[in-house]
């Protein structure tokens, strides 16, 4: 049996206050990126996805929280149809980009990867030096000119902060840098592409919390150029980094409304729940 | 509350059943099983390692008196004790093939007396009939005698170079220019067919004027033949003119060419350090030198050269061949039923006894596409019945070890192809790289490590076969190495030789075993060495490349 809990205080303020972070509820709602519509996602049999309806606005951060399993990473990964390579993986509905639906029959899923750039929850860098980690994306794209490369080399380190810390090793084995390191380095090998959106999926869950601060600090960088998707199991940095947060449980959207809203004025009981840590 | 009966077992554990419980037994039983197969490992090496460097070594020359019968010079080999009937027994090398009719002689020890090292004996290595012990008399040039006594002696090591020079140019030119005149007459005959051929048929009438071109060609190669073979034989006679005089401790006389003389030394009368020299010229022969005397003396040269090349053209073959189906199998084919039989069948394939690859290879390769290549490219030689690529072959041979070995390097870049990360696939499939791509260029270079791993099993098993070379290629003998100097320098259709097969004709096929047995054990040592030394290099480059890649981050 476990303990009832004490009461609840109300959720503790995120350490950066997220009005500041969130559009003005004046201005006109910016522009729609990913238009997801009626969504149904299955495994073989299992569903794990279930009529699942949003839509995640241009160079925002945009959060997905939830316990595991409920089917934030599944939705996430379907942005950039990772889930084909898994067998038996099935979709219902559409999801738009930009207006078009990336499930179409004759799209190009290598066209829509280099569009829809992804983070892992671990860091992935190849067994290649930092520099052609960087300059993957570009060589398979079939780049070929040195000062090409090198530009966009140093301007993706830049943009991901490590520049720095890279900048004379850039020829050393990337598996030569620490964990928070390697995942600026996977952020960087995705700007490199230049990408619309930017998928992240728990980019911080293996870092410690200097790492984390970083790469956080990092993807308030990056909004202004990038639209940001987030899986987060850290409630803390969903409230701290994004501007809308969308709640998934059990396969279902229970809520998606601005951060703000989310954190201290969630209109469903579960949410709140959620949010304020009695369950999950 | 626990009770403190529950504590307390009933009856105290017995030793066996604490040392049960603790998994001592097992600890025991796997460390003994290493240490019995490092001993038994470390036993072979040493026995290979002692008799195949003592080979070499000048051994003192014993002289001694025998009760009923002549008195024996001789290297001290063995002895053995009594046993039952039979008194104890001391075995000597004598040498002197063609005298005595044997090289190895056991005596009853009881019968010998009067054990002496003799300065002056000498012990003369030859071309032919093995080793000659005795003493040397004197040396005649051109049947006059030239020196005696201990003068004779310095004017041997003095003209044996000269001598052994002509031999060996009277050698050369046998077998290089009048080779190169064979081959220029053998195509100057082919021409003579194809044009027949294209006539219509073997023996069809031919246009005049090409007949009497080729008739005038063979003529001016024949005459240059039968000069080239006047002066190999003018050199020949001249190679013999000096000769050593020399006798046996038993008082035979024997008159031996310097020409024939690869080298004569005093083995009781040289210091360490001579002998030193000695060693390291004999073993610097065998391993740069030709064989002589069917193998069983001279060097092995041909045989070191036959083995390299074989086993690096069957690497350079088998590690693509088995990684790109490798690949095929773990990538691209559907993991179901007919994918598991096919890599159940792989791994059975390395269990197939060697030999039956050698048949598969012979008719397959040889017959097979060897004989379709005859047809096509070569229909003069085949209207002739020379084959050129339907016979036996290093080319063949080394395919045949390619196909033996495949499976270890399908298995091995199987493995780690699996061992690639998920994470570095998905990264690279996430920057918009194709499948192909991510292969290429993320899963390949990870895996080589691992492909490395597969090749030098296959080096190594390759290296050491021997069942399937012995009818797709390897010969005793081969008349010239499978790379030289005349057009187009690689010959992958000739057949060559190979260490493998040379310890088992020496060792099992050769008249003169016992003799042989020296030589057996250093050819091994030389194979076993030669096996390391590609595995060492490929071990080498693995651990380069794994270090560039893997400097490991947490």
């Amino acid at each position: 049996m476990e303990p009832p809990r004490p009461a609840v205080p109300p959720v503790p303020l995120p350490a950066r206050p997220v009005v500041a972070v969130g559009p003005p509820a004046a201005v006109a709602p910016p522009p729609v990126k990913l238009r997801v519509r009626s969504v149904n996602f299955f495994y073989g049999a299992k569903q794990a996805l279930h009529s699942v309806s949003l839509d995640i606005p241009e160079k925002r951060v945009t959060a997905f929280i939830g316990p595991s399993g409920c089917g934030k990473s599944t939705l996430l990964r379907c942005f950039n149809r990772m889930n084909d390579l898994v067998d038996g993986a099935r979709l219902e509905g559409t999801i738009l980009l930009g207006g078009q639906d990336i499930h179409a029959p004759n799209l190009d899923v290598i066209e829509l990867r280099k569009r829809v750039g992804m983070v892992f929850q671990k860091s992935n860098p190849f067994p290649k030096s930092i520099y052609e980690n960087v300059a993957y994306g570009l060589r398979i794209a079939g780049v070929r000119q040195k000062s090409t490369l090198d530009t966009v080399v140093e301007k993706s380190l830049r943009g991901a902060a490590l520049w720095d810390e890279a900048k004379d090793r850039l020829h050393e084995s990337a598996l030569g840098l620490s964990g928070g390191q390697q995942q600026r380095l996977c952020i960087a090998r995705a700007i490199a592409v230049e990408p619309d959106v930017i998928l992240m999926d728990e980019p911080c869950s293996a870092l410690d919390p200097i790492a984390t601060a970083k790469v956080e600090d990092l993807i308030h960088e990056l909004k202004r150029e990038f639209t940001i998707v987030i899986v987060t199991h850290n409630m803390q940095q969903a409230a701290r980094c994004s501007d809308r947060t969308a709640f998934f449980y059990l396969g279902q959207l229970v809520e998606y409304s601005d951060t703000g809203t989310i954190f201290m004025n969630p209109a469903n009981p579960q949410t709140e729940a959620y949010v304020s840590g009695r369950f999950g | 509350m626990t009770s403190p009966a529950l504590l307390q077992p009933a009856r105290a554990p017995t030793r066996i059943a604490q040392l049960f419980r603790r998994g001592d037994h097992l600890l025991w039983i796997s460390g003994g099983a290493l240490g019995l197969a490092v001993l038994l490992i470390t036993g072979l090496l040493l026995l290979v390692v002692l008799n195949g460097l003592t080979f070499f070594w000048p051994f003192p020359l014993t002289a001694v008196d025998r009760a009923g019968g002549p008195p024996l010079l001789g290297v001290l080999t063995a002895t053995q004790p009594a046993h039952k009937a039979t008194p104890a027994q001391t075995q000597f090398r004598v040498g002197n093939r063609e005298l005595y009719n044997f090289d190895f002689i056991w005596v009853p020890t009881a019968q010998l007396s009067n054990y002496r090292a003799p300065d002056d004996a000498v012990e003369v290595e030859r071309q032919e009939n093995g080793d000659f012990l005795g003493f040397l008399q004197r040396l005649e040039v051109g049947g006059r005698v030239a020196a005696t006594g201990p003068a004779a002696w310095d004017q041997l090591l003095a003209l044996q170079p000269g001598a052994r020079d002509l031999a060996a140019q009277a050698t050369t030119l046998q077998r290089d220019e009048i080779g190169a005149l064979n081959a220029r007459i053998q195509d100057a005959k082919l021409r003579l067919v194809s044009a027949q051929l294209a006539a219509g048929g073997l023996g069809s009438p031919i246009d005049p004027a090409l007949a009497a071109t080729v008739t005038a060609d063979l003529a001016a190669l024949q005459a240059r033949y039968e000069t080239l073979r006047a002066r190999a034989e003018a050199l020949a006679v001249e190679s013999v003119a000096a000769q050593a005089v020399f006798t046996t401790i038993d008082g035979k006389e024997k008159k031996i060419a310097l020409a024939s003389v690869v080298r004569a030394f005093k083995p009781n009368a040289m210091g360490f350090g001579r002998k030193i020299g000695h060693y390291l010229g004999r073993a610097a022969e065998f391993v740069y030198g030709e064989p002589r005397e069917s193998n069983t003396e001279g060097g092995v040269f041909p045989a070191i050269f036959g083995t390299v090349m074989m086993t690096l053209i069957m690497s350079i073959v088998v590690t693509p061949f088995g990684v790109v189906a490798a690949f095929y199998l773990r990538e691209y084919a559907r993991q179901g039923l007919i994918v598991r039989l096919v890599r159940i069948a792989i791994n059975n394939l390395a269990g197939v006894p060697s030999i039956v690859f050698g048949v598969f290879g012979l008719g397959f390769f040889i017959y097979f596409i060897g004989g379709g290549i005859d047809r096509a490219f070569f229909p003069a030689q085949t209207a002739l019945h020379v084959p050129t690529f339907g016979t036996g072959g290093i080319l063949w041979a080394s395919l045949t070890l390619a196909l033996l070995t495949v499976p270890v390097v399908i298995v091995a870049t199987e493995e780690s192809i699996a061992a690639v990360s998920r994470g570095a696939r998905e990264g690279s499939l996430a920057l918009g790289a194709s499948k192909f791509q991510t292969i290429l260029h993320i899963v390949l270079p990870a895996s080589v490590p691992g492909i490395l791993t597969g090749v030098i099993l296959a080096m190594a098993r390759g290296a050491g076969e021997v069942a399937p070379l012995m009818i797709t290629g390897v010969v005793k003998l081969a008349p010239g190495l499978p790379v030289d100097g005349t057009f187009p320098f690689v010959h992958l259709d000739r057949k060559f030789m190979h260490l493998g097969f040379h310890i088992y004709d020496v060792g099992f096929q050769s008249p003169n075993i016992e003799a042989a047995k020296p030589m057996v054990y250093a050819t091994t040592l030389l194979l076993i060495a030669i096996v390391v030394f590609l595995n060492l290099f490929a071990i080498l480059l693995r651990d380069r490349i794994r270090r560039k890649y893997h400097t490991g981050a947490f």
